[in-house]
């Protein structure tokens, strides 16, 4: 395991290496392709990656919460919240990869 | 939206590129996230989300159909967290 964290610089990187584009166009071509997916997202629509994964929206219900700290009670409003669901290939990947 | 759509999208806003790349581009984003994870990196997208690997500890599970118990062993799994802006934007706060 490396631990490190990248970045969308790595990945307009990779663009870059990938196709023979500038760095800037590779950079705004990640930019829009997080850009389109968040659009969707918002509009409740699910984006379905194959081989890579699932997002979809859940819509949440209002509850009461309580702060941990103070045990005082709050109430959540109902909400929309973001899963992902990694495809078999990409947990398998992930599993593969991390063993020791 | 799937990733054929995703590759229309923006080979349409690129009329310059051909679609063959369009495709190589997306597909090579995907990719770099799913190499990543697999060497145990995290992908920190901001506004978007982050991308991380999760341990699962090795446990003792049963078969639910037999009762029997199985050993499972450690393993890793692929997480996602939603970014602070996009969190905002699916309920509503623009900025």
């Amino acid at each position: 395991m490396s631990n490190r964290t990248l970045t969308r610089m790595d990945l307009s990187e990779a663009v870059f290496r990938e196709v023979g584009l500038s760095r800037n166009e590779s950079a705004q071509l990640v930019e829009s392709i997080l850009g389109h997916m968040s659009d969707a997202l918002v509009a409740g629509e699910q984006v379905k990656i194959s081989s890579f994964g699932t997002f979809s929206v859940r819509e949440k219900t209002a509850r009461v919460g309580r702060n941990p700290k103070t045990g005082e009670e709050v109430p959540i409003s109902p909400r929309r919240v973001l899963t992902f669901r990694p495809s078999h290939l990409m947990k398998d990947r992930v599993a593969d990869g991390n063993k020791r | 939206m799937i990733r054929s759509e995703l590759i229309q999208k923006i080979a349409d806003e690129n009329p310059h590129l051909y679609h063959r790349d369009v495709e190589r581009i997306v597909n090579t984003v995907f990719n770099e996230v799913t190499e990543a994870m697999a060497r145990g990196d995290r992908v920190e997208l901001r506004g978007f989300g982050a991308f991380s690997v999760k341990q699962r500890d090795s446990r003792t599970g049963r078969n639910p159909r037999t009762g029997e118990s199985v050993h499972v062993e450690e393993k890793h799994v692929p997480f996602f967290k939603t970014g602070k802006l996009l969190r905002d934007r699916l309920n509503g706060q623009e900025d």
